[in-house]
């Protein structure tokens, strides 16, 4: 029998395929004189589509463990690993033109992505407190990096440099926490952790390494009061890294917080889910606040993602399946949104310059009809107003909420959906009410598709809707 | 006897100078990424000594791959910085301030 055999390495074949395609572009990248920045990124595209195809295609073998147990491939890991990695190759699609406009179309670029792709499979997989840290910060390390990507901009710079002293800090104390985990229950492995903590309840120790492992997630996920990272580094890093960052590590994040909380911890489920619905009210408040005065729209996205992350964390609060169900489906939803948003947002160009101030859109609806309509239905969708895509997200976390008896949380989470909808629907004015201002050049086709079909699940997800829930149920199903 | 409580207060009391060291310092960016190195040795520390406590090397295991982790990321923030530098000609934590937040 081989080492490969043994370890039982087959199940994480699709994270061990997308590394070595990682290695083969860098080396073609660095060897192959005749290339363009674009042949490198459209294989990475490929790589990582094919990758998703692979892990599709191994759906039907139920939960395989890898390497003892430090490596799960679940339901649950399959179809947010697909998420993650459609994210990442859509938004490397859609970052083309903007790179070689901006002459930034390094070929470091996409090697990067998918290297954090990796990470964010290896989390999402992650079975044990040590294969949860190295993926974790395989997947931050090329996020540094990519923030920091445009070298002659300073705030960019300064975006990577302060996304990398805060991912530090969050690794450093999700780390003191597991090592208080580990002392405490004498196993790094979420099983025997489990095991443990059946037979001795939540200890004092267990309980204070419980929270610095919640602080080092939130961080991740980016959610209050632990957010304030969010808005310079999606402000600073280029609009595409922006969009990476908005779509797929905040699938991997909030898959790893689900899966930590609901395995390991799940005995002890009265000990974390305080903190969880407190730091979903917190976030889902404090993002519909803050982001009324932002005249940045990247600014604005970030703020958005921090009170979408706090309705993702309301399923979770609820600690139950229906609410790991509502959980996916609105990261489904909001992945789709997003991309559809930053497509929009990667179109705003005037006379060969990207602008990103909210102000470049008033009048749109003069200049560009379709771009106008579609950047409306989806901060519709995103304001939660029926029957978009964005309402049916809300509906089930809330409904998920309210059946665990969390009535508080939902009616807090409504009010805050009520605010936010004020900065959404301020957008949609801006469009359709305001002096036009100068027209944009025009949307790229890849812009272009990414955004139509971004309009096509929102307004299209009522009909399709039930497939799709069968899927978040059934891999909600398979974490328990 | 040094005893386990004997270490684990010492990882405490590094760990906590690390957080205080990153927030409290308004000099230099070099300065914190001592004290995230200070974070992760604590951790170490941590480890090492509950892992002996338990008979059971998985700390120990735990403890090299952070060392490993720990030793890229220190040569990515250094990269970062230098870029940084390259843009701002300061590296000093109050001018990091071209965004508010």
């Amino acid at each position: 029998m081989s080492i490969f055999q043994q370890l039982g390495a087959a199940a994480a074949l699709p994270e061990i395929l997308l590394a070595i395609m990682a290695m083969v572009l860098l080396l073609e990248g660095v060897f192959v004189t005749a290339h363009t920045p674009n042949t490198i990124r459209w294989g990475a595209i490929a790589s990582m589509v094919a990758v998703a195809g692979l892990v599709i295609w191994k759906s039907g073998s139920g939960s395989v463990e890898a390497f003892g147990g430090a490596f799960v491939a679940d339901g649950f890991a399959r179809l947010m690993k697909v998420l993650a990695l459609l994210g990442g190759a859509v938004t490397l699609a859609m970052s083309g033109k903007y790179l070689a406009r901006t002459r930034m179309d390094s070929e470091e670029y996409p090697v990067l992505i998918m290297l954090a792709s990796v990470g964010m499979m290896v989390m999402i997989s992650a079975g044990d407190l040590i294969s949860l840290y190295v993926g974790l910060e395989l997947q931050s390390l090329p996020l540094y990096v990519i923030a920091a990507i445009n070298r002659d901009n300073a705030k960019s710079s300064e975006a990577g440099l302060k996304y990398f002293v805060l991912g530090a800090l969050s690794s450093g104390m999700l780390l003191y926490g597991a090592s208080l985990v580990y002392g405490f229950t004498g196993h790094t492995d979420f099983a025997g952790i489990s095991a443990a903590l059946a037979k001795t309840g939540a200890t004092p120790g267990v309980v204070f390494g419980l929270v610095f492992i919640i602080t080092g997630l939130a961080f991740k996920v980016s959610a209050v009061p632990f957010h304030m990272w969010t808005p310079d580094v999606y402000e600073g890093a280029p609009t595409p890294v922006t969009a990476f960052f908005a779509a797929a590590p905040k699938i991997a994040a909030i898959a790893l917080f689900a899966r930590v909380m609901v395995g390991p911890f799940a005995g002890v489920t009265h000990s974390w889910q305080q903190v969880v619905i407190f730091i979903s009210i917190a976030s889902m408040a404090f993002g519909a606040v803050a982001a009324i005065g932002q005249s940045n729209i990247k600014r604005l996205m970030a703020y958005s993602s921090i009170a979408n992350m706090g309705f993702a964390l309301v399923g979770l609060a609820a600690g139950t399946v229906e609410g790991v169900e509502g959980l996916i489906v609105y990261m489904l939803i909001y992945l789709a949104t997003t991309l559809g948003t930053f497509a929009c947002i990667m179109a705003m160009r005037r006379k060969g310059i990207y602008v990103e101030q909210i102000s470049d859109l008033a009048g749109l609806s003069r200049n560009d009809k379709g771009l106008a309509f579609v950047l409306a239905m989806l901060m519709f969708s995103m304001a939660g107003i029926p029957p978009l895509a964005g309402f049916f997200g809300k509906l089930f976390v809330f409904l998920a909420a309210v059946k665990a008896g969390l009535y508080v949380l939902a009616v807090l989470g409504v009010v805050a959906s009520v605010i936010g909808a004020y900065y959404y629907l301020r957008i949609v004015k801006l469009i359709y009410f305001d002096e036009a201002a100068e027209k944009f050049d025009g949307a790229d086709m890849e812009l272009a598709i990414v955004a139509y079909a971004s309009l096509a699940f929102v307004l299209g997800f009522i009909v399709f809707a039930q497939p799709l829930v069968n899927l978040a149920s059934a891999a909600a199903k398979s974490l328990f | 006897m040094i005893g386990l409580t004997h270490y684990l207060t010492v990882a405490a009391i590094l760990f906590t100078i690390g957080i205080f060291g990153i927030f409290l310092n308004r000099k230099n960016v070099i300065v914190i990424m001592m004290s995230i190195e200070l974070i992760l040795l604590s951790v170490n520390i941590n480890l090492v000594a509950f892992s002996f406590y338990l008979h059971d090397l998985t700390g120990q295991v735990f403890a090299l791959l952070i060392l490993t982790v720990a030793a890229g990321e220190a040569a990515i923030g250094l990269a970062i910085l230098v870029t940084y530098f390259r843009n701002r000609g300061t590296i000093a934590v109050e001018d990091i301030n071209m965004m508010k937040g």
